[in-house]
């Protein structure tokens, strides 16, 4: 009797877990794969091939796109956590009390707003009739307005800028949980500040630096706003690729192929970051 | 200069904002001594012994090394190792290169690294375990790879910061035992602060008792035990009760006192030159007074009573009796020796008891005076 | 805090201007964004043309405030909409998915749980076309077969709701997981044995156990909803939220009314936002 009790409340509390991962992950995955390999031939004819994919390869704006895209989400990786890594170190352990607190907070906020709003900001600091052109102009730095839109440097402003939370906070975290008496314990037996940062900081904080750069990884390589906005008509994003095929030209079967090369790379690069650093899935995204 | 000590602090001192943590401390080591400083917590035994090994840097004072000043030495600099509180062992590398991490900082050749680390790995007796995990070592060998990794750089002094406190007690009595021992193999000088007195009696050469930012005394653990210098030391080393009595007179070396309720008490003056009319502290050991079912056993004793059983606190060996003095109504605190004479003992029951005049010490009062 | 390691003034200086700097390139957009909200001309950019409230209040063309945009107000009402009930999804979903992972062993619960994780590394656009094309051939599917129409399938304010669910889900499991692994169970075998049932038991002590964390993950849910813009792209029919109206506006050239809608946001997200974090501070 109390065992079909708990059986029932256990498969109560299966049912929506279920539904949820079936209806909105599994099943729609797997269609959109199904829809990528579907060649159309006629009006409402479809044969099963790889056509989709062998467009994308004979393409060469395609795949351009495509590893310029990778390319740069790992720069804006890279530059996030060179830029992160400090600020984490000094929040976690060079502050404490209500100044740690406050300056955690500090990294939080710009992320409550929208990335739209963020992002807005930026067009307004950089274009040629912006904020920064015309300090530059009033300082006499520069003779006439300076376009800094619309080129890869703004869009790399704006990336590192929207992912700099997902850097900071698992960074924190795993310094936090440093003892400082290991780092002393270093000092002591004879080590320099780098020797200790090499040996001791970034062995323990690679947990959070694995899934900080995997997380910002995915977010640069996902992007779609910053892209689009920052890095104007040319930006040769993906995701704009994807967007097109998708509401533009309503062409599904070669934006699904492109959808599954996107989540392909992605999850690459998730899986070939996990073994390196031998992290677990599980483990990693708890630290987010 | 064979004489030279290890370490030595002039008048050191250091202040947090305006808070005192150590007053003009002056002590030395000589070599191959076992120096462990005692005292309550927050009596400025850890930010003491940050100063020697570097951490924090004295407000006042001088800290020498074997007769230099290693005042401007950075800590990494510093011929004194450090084996931390929760030992600060390196979660992300091995055994080995845990213990050879000094010896990698100083630029060894990775062979002899090699050999020195299992040369001081077998010495503590962790031979061949140089390729496993920290994690896999039990507490009591972690204790003992924090020591080699130490040890394996020679330094002058080997700083501890009380590492046997994380330990359970089975365990600790064991690793006090066997520190001495890797203290007498290595012949370095030890430096060792604790707040547990049994740690610091057993294992030390020489004992400092801390207080408030200063040391109250300096002695080997007999000294202190038997010959308690201040009040402090009194009631902090050992058990001891404590009462309260007016100095009358002194009559061949023994003061004659008399406490509040009119009972005289005989005792010595520990050596603060008191003088009669004062309100004194009279201390005496719970191991000191004898108990008697008969009056006239003890009816020689110099200061006597008789008692109602309060409480009985059987601890083995270590059993306890808590008796109101009926003269008094004090109440006190005696060793109940597991001689078979007392276990019939029932509370409620009244015994007689005793102790010598020379066993009890005599002390200014400081009126609110700290202790147990 | 390492009191220890002495380092060099030059250093410890250099090291604050950096943290300074960053803070400065952390705030710069936003503050940006704020001021020119209050610029008393048509378009959010220098010179300064002196102070004005008219971006939020002003009724008369070209300064039309927010408070009189009706496209803006009816997408700010759209966004609150979906927020409301993907949080109330989410919600649910989360503390049964807690439950299930903290208190139940079964086969296949680590495979789950993976898969309960993978929506935080699908990308958000992926999410989107994904159940787009799948809805749509569910809908072209039942459509062929029934005759019927099935306009909830199609793109529009289902489709986002179920779309953003389908990763602030995984948030809110994570959130309340948490908050359910520090319960103790023997609070509950105490009701238990002073004669509870086993629901009551549930609702009398482990819910309002969990009661801040469900918060803070509903809190933290309507923040996501609010902000999301990639998945919601993919799936918005006519009735556009906020985010995708804004984009709208941003691509045909922006007038401060942006920069007020902005400034509004961000003093509801930081309200939100100081209320998710006192839910979870008191949940610890």
């Amino acid at each position: 009797m109390a065992n079909d009790r708990a059986k029932l409340t256990f498969w109560l509390l299966l049912a929506p877990l279920m539904i949820w991962l079936l209806t909105l992950i599994v099943l729609p995955h797997l269609g959109m794969f199904l829809v990528s390999l579907r060649e159309k031939v006629g009006v409402r004819e479809y044969e099963t091939s790889f056509a989709n994919y062998a467009v994308f390869f004979n393409e060469p704006l395609y795949w351009n796109t495509f590893a310029r895209t990778a390319y740069m989400s790992v720069t804006a990786t890279a530059l996030t956590l060179f830029i992160g890594f400090p600020i984490a170190y000094y929040i976690a352990k060079l502050t404490r009390g209500r100044t740690k607190t406050t300056l955690f907070l500090m990294c939080l906020i710009p992320f409550w707003v929208s990335e739209l709003v963020r992002t807005f900001g930026w067009m307004i600091l950089l274009r040629e009739t912006g904020v920064i052109s015309n300090v530059l102009q009033y300082l006499g730095l520069v003779g006439g307005p300076v376009e800094m839109l619309y080129n890869d440097a703004a869009i790399m402003t704006g990336l590192v800028y929207t992912s700099m939370l997902f850097m900071v906070v698992p960074l924190v975290t795993t310094l936090d949980s440093l003892d400082d008496s290991l780092i002393e314990a270093g000092y002591d037996l004879g080590a320099s500040g780098f020797a200790i940062l090499r040996e001791i900081v970034i062995p323990h904080a690679m947990p959070g630096i694995v899934s900080g750069c995997i997380v910002v990884f995915m977010l640069s390589l996902g992007n779609y706003l910053t892209p689009i906005l920052l890095g104007g008509k040319d930006s040769l994003w993906f995701t704009g690729l994807i967007y097109n095929q998708f509401i533009t030209r309503f062409n599904w079967e070669l934006g699904s192929a492109f959808g599954f090369l996107l989540l392909g790379l992605s999850s690459l690069i998730v899986f070939v970051g996990l073994k390196l650093s031998r992290q677990s899935l599980g483990k990693t995204m708890a630290q987010t | 200069m064979p004489n030279t000590p290890d370490l030595e602090c002039r008048a050191i001192s250091k202040s947090f904002d305006d808070f005192k943590a150590v007053k003009d401390v002056s002590f030395s080591v000589p070599q191959g001594t076992f120096f462990s400083i005692l005292g309550p917590s927050g009596c400025g035994k850890t930010t003491l012994l940050r100063m020697i090994a570097g951490f924090q840097k004295p407000t006042g004072g001088d800290l020498l090394i074997k007769g230099n000043s290693v005042l401007e030495v950075p800590p990494n600099k510093r011929p004194v190792s450090m084996v931390f509180q929760h030992l600060a062992l390196f979660p992300m590398m091995n055994i080995g290169a845990n213990v050879g991490f000094g010896l990698r900082q100083r630029g060894v050749n990775k062979t002899d690294i090699k050999k020195q680390v299992e040369r001081v790995l077998e010495r503590v007796g962790l031979g061949g375990v140089a390729d496993r995990p920290v994690s896999s070592l039990s507490g009591g060998q972690k204790q003992r790879v924090a020591i080699a990794r130490c040890m394996v750089l020679e330094p002058d002094v080997l700083l501890l910061d009380e590492p046997l406190g994380a330990l359970d007690l089975k365990l600790r009595e064991h690793m006090k035992i066997e520190l001495k021992q890797l203290q007498s193999e290595f012949n370095t000088t030890f430096v060792y602060i604790t707040h547990d007195q049994s740690e610091a009696l057993v294992m030390s050469d020489q004992i400092a008792v801390m207080n408030h930012g200063v040391f109250e005394q300096v002695g080997t653990a007999k000294e202190l035990y038997y010959e308690p210098a201040t009040a402090f030391v009194a009631g902090f080393v050992g058990e001891a009760n404590r009462l309260r009595a007016t100095f009358k007179s002194a009559e061949g070396g023994l003061l004659q006192m008399v406490t509040p309720e009119g009972r005289a008490l005989g005792g010595v003056d520990a050596g603060q030159g008191l003088s009669p009319g004062e309100t004194v502290e009279v201390f005496v050991r719970p191991e000191a007074v004898r108990l008697s079912r008969n009056a006239a056993d003890v009816a020689q004793m110099g200061n006597t009573g008789q008692g109602r059983v309060e409480n009985i606190l059987f601890n083995g060996a270590n059993s306890q009796l808590i008796l109101r003095d009926q003269a008094t109504g004090a109440e006190m605190n005696m060793a109940l020796p597991q001689t078979g004479e007392f276990r019939d003992l029932e509370r409620g029951a009244e015994i007689a008891f005793g102790w010598d005049p020379q066993q009890t010490r005599v002390y200014r009062s400081k009126g609110n005076a700290h202790g147990k | 805090m390492i009191t220890g390691i002495p380092q060099s003034g030059a250093f410890r200086w250099t090291y604050r201007a950096y943290v300074t700097l960053f803070f400065v390139y952390l705030a710069l957009p936003l503050v940006t964004v704020c001021v020119f909200a209050f610029n008393d001309s048509v378009f959010p950019s220098l010179p300064w043309e002196g102070f004005t409230w008219a971006w939020f209040f002003g009724d008369e063309a070209p300064y039309i405030g927010v408070f009189h945009e009706r496209p803006i107000l009816r997408s700010i009402v759209t966004s609150g909409v979906v927020a409301f009930w993907v949080a109330l999804l989410a919600v649910f979903v989360g503390t049964c998915n807690a439950f299930l992972f903290v208190r139940h062993e079964f086969r296949g619960k680590g495979f789950l749980y993976i898969l309960m994780l993978l929506p935080l590394i699908i990308p958000g656009i992926i999410l989107g076309i994904s159940i787009l094309v799948f809805s749509s051939s569910v809908a072209n599917f039942l459509e062929d077969a029934t005759g019927l129409w099935f306009d909830g399938l199609r793109p529009g304010l289902i489709l986002v709701v179920l779309g953003q669910f389908s990763f602030i889900t995984t948030f809110a499991t994570l959130v309340i997981s948490a908050r359910l692994q520090k319960f103790d169970p023997s609070l509950e075998e105490a009701a238990l044995n002073l004669g509870a049932t086993r629901w009551g038991a549930v609702r009398a002590v482990t819910l309002p156990f969990l009661f801040p964390a469900m918060a803070a993950a509903g809190v933290v849910a309507v923040l996501m909803s609010f902000e999301n813009f990639n998945t919601t792209l993919m799936l918005v029919g006519s009735d556009a939220p906020l985010t995708i109206t804004m984009f709208d506006r941003l691509k045909l050239g922006s007038t401060p009314v942006l920069n007020a809608v902005s400034l509004l946001l961000m003093v509801v997200s930081a309200l939100l936002g100081l209320a998710s974090l006192l839910l979870q501070k008191r949940s610890d």
